[in-house]
């Protein structure tokens, strides 16, 4: 723990360049060293950054552009011109493929960044707090997380009464934060009583400051290792939503891309789904080991195992 | 503090999380969803359908009296009737458990005991290429989205290979073999990544343990301490984890019951969710969450009980 510690002392400490002043190595440099050296982490690291890159660049109509352009007869097999084979309107699969990557990457992203703020923002109340702002907020949670997930993500897609981008993103943050609110709330009891946060006390931090700038980096490791799992689970909901007719409309996505197959396979097409599928294994696969190699690098009660 | 008030005082406890559930499920499908009578009568009714369709549901009375029904509703077990085929939900509820317990209770069992022996043997050879290589599989397995493996198994075992039951039910013990052969084994699929990795993490847990080593140190051969003390501590955790899976069996699986033609709880679920069948939506939510809590209750008190550790607070 002394390390985490160090990497919040004082920033004095750690940018002015005396050089008699050993500088230990703080949680996050350590961390980064121990990533590198997983190849299984760098190679999943690199998948999760091409599926980025090709999200945004088709996002900014330099890939799969013309994805609704009609490239052949409907339902062509895969062949050498069109890897993925063609869809129902001629249209190539491997460019729906593409561009749903745009799609996969919001949904994870947006979804996971609402949840982790509503998680952290509560977590971190409840445990800093104590007393009945703590015993409102586990009542809630408790009592949010009895309703079934399905349920709600449908009552949520219901009330904003459209379909779209917007309501997955909705749906899908506003009911994945209750697991990284009860780590959170967990972790900041254990940290509030610490030294280094009567020190912070003691030179005059008020309770935000404690908690903000002095207990929330130390738990920040919780954050990151949620948001990489929270983000593969958007992406495999958005299949379900768009199973139960509640996803994006008007382009493609790859949970559309696999409903859509429930038609097509007794025409023996199945290329859509699986291109779509495919592509959803690998950067699940990749955000999966990614979130286990941060939890070996950045959880100090596993450091040394 | 003895166990009988430990367990009175979780279950008052339970009170107000029942009282918070049916203010969300009130929210929900009372406050801020549409209009049901649009919904029931569609666009071209009339002001006065509308109206005699709204006091006909209870529709007019003040918010108090709508949340004091669910409320009431969570504890007399008495739902009303569906909107979609006016039956009794209730009766519906016990027509459907069944269905759901024969796809879902096999499933359940199977995969605690592969993923349990599975677990086992990871971590006796953890850290190797078999512990890394499993755990791998794993998580393959896991990143398939649950739709393409219904939609694949379906398509190529069942209608191409012809080796299962495309869809359907029969009721009765042999009858029903047949169809819900393939769900398992999706439902295998799908479970068995999750289950293996959590328990392999609890098996881990106990290896490192100070008793292994000295279990080690006195020379007892490696099986023996994988059987009689890892397996015996680990089953804590083990026992923990199955109680709370069991509201999940009896509420059913979603998708595989609506794919497969199993008449069960999953399957009136998701055809209520189809349409809009408020009534049964809201008696399926305050049922999952009654099973939740008093589940979740159960597995607090049986950790209590199995582990001497725990001290009451």
């Amino acid at each position: 723990m002394s390390n985490a510690t160090t990497s919040n002392s004082p920033v004095a400490l750690n940018t002015e360049p005396n050089k008699t002043v050993h500088k230990s190595k703080s949680l996050w440099s350590h961390a980064f060293s121990t990533l590198s050296r997983d190849p299984w982490a760098l190679t999943s690291l690199i998948i999760v950054g091409i599926y980025a890159l090709t999200a945004l660049l088709s996002a900014l109509g330099f890939v799969a552009a013309d994805w609704a352009a009609e490239v052949g007869p409907s339902y062509a097999a895969p062949s050498l011109d069109h890897w993925f084979g063609l869809d129902i309107f001629g249209r190539s699969v491997l460019a729906k493929t593409i561009k749903g990557t745009e799609v996969a990457m919001s949904v994870g992203l947006v979804a996971g960044l609402i949840s982790m703020v509503i998680g952290v923002t509560l977590g971190a109340l409840a445990g800093y707090f104590g007393g009945k702002v703590d015993e409102v907020i586990v009542w809630f949670y408790t009592t949010f997380s009895s309703i079934p997930y399905i349920i709600l993500i449908v009552a949520i897609s219901f009330i904003r009464g459209e379909k779209g981008l917007m309501t997955v993103f909705l749906a899908l943050g506003l009911t994945g934060w209750v697991t990284l609110c009860r780590l959170i709330r967990a972790e900041v009891i254990r940290h509030k009583n610490r030294e280094y946060v009567h020190a912070a006390a003691a030179i005059g931090g008020g309770d935000f400051r404690k908690l903000f700038i002095h207990i929330l980096p130390n738990v920040m490791h919780i954050v990151i290792i949620n948001f990489s799992l929270q983000f593969q689970v958007a992406i495999k909901s958005e299949v379900i939503l768009s199973y139960l007719g509640l996803g994006v409309q008007g382009r493609p996505s790859w949970g559309t891309m696999i409903d859509d197959a429930k038609l097509e396979l007794a025409r023996e097409v199945w290329w859509q789904l699986g291109a779509a599928t495919l592509a959803m294994m690998i950067v699940v696969l990749a955000l999966n080991l990614l979130g286990d190699a941060l939890r070996d690098a950045l959880d100090p009660k596993l450091k040394g195992k | 503090m003895n166990i009988q008030v430990y367990v009175i005082r979780r279950l008052l406890y339970t009170i107000p999380i029942i009282l918070g559930a049916c203010g969300i499920i009130f929210i929900l499908f009372n406050l801020v969803s549409p209009d049901p009578t649009l919904i029931m009568l569609g666009k071209h009714a009339s002001a006065k359908q509308m109206a005699e369709l709204r006091e006909a549901l209870g529709l007019n009375r003040s918010y108090w009296l709508q949340y004091l029904d669910i409320v009431k509703s969570a504890f007399t077990f008495d739902f009303g009737r569906s909107w979609a085929t006016k039956q009794e939900i209730t009766s519906m509820i016990k027509q459907g458990a069944i269905p759901s317990l024969t796809l879902t209770f096999p499933g359940f069992f199977l995969s605690t005991v592969i993923s349990i022996c599975v677990s086992l043997f990871v971590s006796f050879y953890r850290g190797t290429f078999l512990d890394r290589g499993v755990v791998f599989i794993c998580v393959t397995m896991m990143s398939v989205s649950s739709l393409a493996y219904i939609l694949f198994g379906q398509w190529f075992f069942a209608y191409k290979l012809g080796w299962f039951e495309i869809s359907g039910y029969e009721s009765g013990f042999p009858d029903f073999v047949p169809y819900v052969l393939l769900p398992v084994l999706i439902w295998l699929m799908l479970t068995i990544g999750p289950d293996v990795r959590f328990y392999r993490t609890i098996m881990l847990d106990e290896i490192y343990q100070d008793y292994v080593r000295t279990a080690r140190s006195k020379g007892l051969n490696e099986k023996v301490i994988m059987f009689k003390h890892v397996l015996k501590n680990a089953m804590i955790p083990i026992i923990t984890y199955t109680v709370i899976q069991i509201p999940f069996l009896i509420l059913g699986a979603l998708l595989l019951e609506n794919f497969f033609g199993i008449p069960g709880l999953g399957g009136i679920t998701l055809n209520a969710v189809n349409s809009s069948d408020f009534p049964v939506i809201r008696a399926m939510t305050i049922l999952s969450a009654l099973a939740l809590i008093v589940f979740n209750l159960i597995s607090d008190v049986l950790y209590t009980v199995v582990d001497p550790r725990v001290r009451l607070k």
